[in-house]
């Protein structure tokens, strides 16, 4: 066991866990933030993506040591008094039906904005969908979720 | 997972030292394919020595056309490079095409590399760019360095420090991904430079990444795509699977390369 610290959602944390404790279980065991979703374990489903140093991780694949001294920010993070644009995005298109792997797709969506914006490119469907390639969602289908990332990216 | 004693390196030698201390370990770079192993178990090493942030270790440098790659540079950052861009946009575009974002966030070249799957899209391009792997004691071609599936020249404490190639006059790469998974099927790297073009190929042998001898020489006579028509490799040394027969992944390794070529002619 040793102790790792980092920020998560702009608070200072610090708890002991062993060498092989995954960033998710860091954060939904340790500190019960329970917003980040463990779906496959395998790093395809994309409901444990939160955002490491500002970049979208899969949180199941990334050791809790890795991220000592890190910035993190969860689901849990993303809204500031009212909503993230995202959030309210997917609430206004319906982008959510059982919303399992809403946490990821939220923060895959304020990742690829964030990012595009920054590189000047357009974040058109085609990319969206792109983009989307490790979030799977099983129920709502990707239409909805696809317009939702499209309004927030205009309102980001 | 089985438990294992975390360490962390602040640089190359740093991190040889740490492995040295070890019963079993081995290094950890984006994890992008050790961590799942170690979930399933196929891998259990007593340490993982983090490489990750070793700053000696990151970060890609542009000489002319010389160009030089952290082997912890991440997908994402080689794909975003823009001064790589400008001398070789082919290795851009292929890094921003494996697994998904959040991936290539994460995952490295030099770990993709070490690796060595069969399906990795790293290693067509280092055969296709003639590309040297430098380790902290020597260099290694990329002709001599993938041995076959999983394996490479590389000792087992050997760490790779970084990549280096002369961008070529003109290089593309198109990848058919399997359907479910998005691994290469079958991805055909087409580099044309000084001294001829190369071709590498990923996903399709049984004994991972190869040149296509065939396909080189056929485009050193012409490089267009009619230069290909009824050229590709020995259907019996490709992968069969579920997912193709080795004569459909020989098909494959000639319309990819076709795809490869037109995109630059």
């Amino acid at each position: 066991m040793s102790t790792v610290s980092m920020t998560v959602n702009g608070k200072a944390v610090s708890a002991d866990v062993e060498g092989r404790t995954l960033l998710v279980d860091y954060i939904r065991e340790h500190l019960r933030l329970t917003g980040t979703h463990v779906g496959c374990d395998t790093s395809q489903c994309g409901t444990c993506v939160v955002h490491v140093d500002g970049k979208a991780v899969k949180s199941c694949t990334m050791l809790a040591a890795a991220a000592e001294g890190a910035e993190v920010t969860t689901i849990e993070g993303v809204a500031n008094g009212d909503l993230h644009p995202m959030q309210k995005a997917f609430n206004d298109n319906h982008g959510l039906q059982c919303g399992f792997c809403t946490p990821g797709m939220i923060m895959s969506g304020i990742d690829m904005v964030n990012r595009y914006k920054a590189e000047g490119r357009q974040l058109d469907e085609a990319a969206i969908r792109h983009e989307l390639e490790g979030n799977i969602c099983r129920c709502t289908g990707y239409h909805n979720i696809v317009k939702s990332i499209a309004q927030a990216a205009s309102e980001m | 997972m089985h438990s294992l004693n975390y360490h962390k390196a602040s640089n190359a030698s740093e991190a040889a030292r740490l492995l040295s201390g070890t019963e079993d370990g081995k290094f950890l770079a984006g994890g992008q394919t050790l961590i799942p192993a170690m979930k399933t178990r196929l891998a259990a090493p007593s340490d993982l020595v983090d490489v990750s942030g070793a700053a000696d270790l990151r970060g890609i440098t542009v000489s002319g056309r010389e160009v030089r790659i952290g082997a912890a540079t991440t997908h994402a950052e080689v794909a975003a490079d823009d001064a790589l861009r400008k001398v070789c946009p082919s290795i851009c575009d292929m890094a921003a095409n494996i697994g998904d974002p959040a991936v290539r966030h994460r995952g490295t070249i030099g770990g993709s590399i070490a690796n060595n799957d069969p399906a990795a899209d790293y290693p067509a391009a280092m055969l296709a760019l003639g590309a040297t792997i430098k380790t902290a004691s020597r260099e290694i071609a990329a002709d001599e360095f993938f041995v076959g599936l999983f394996e490479t020249a590389l000792e087992d404490d050997e760490l790779i420090t970084s990549i280096g190639f002369t961008a070529p006059a003109a290089g593309a790469y198109a990848k058919f991904p399997n359907p479910a998974s998005r691994y290469a099927m079958c991805g055909v790297f087409v580099a044309r430079g000084d001294d001829g073009v190369r071709v590498g190929v990923t996903g399709a042998s049984a004994d991972g990444a190869f040149r296509a001898g065939d396909l080189e020489a056929a485009l050193d006579g012409a490089f267009s795509v009619d230069a290909l028509d009824g050229i590709s490799v020995n259907a019996e040394e490709m992968l069969s699977d579920i997912h193709g027969d080795g004569v459909y992944r020989a098909n494959l390794v000639s319309v990819m390369a076709k795809r490869a070529v037109a995109a630059v002619s």
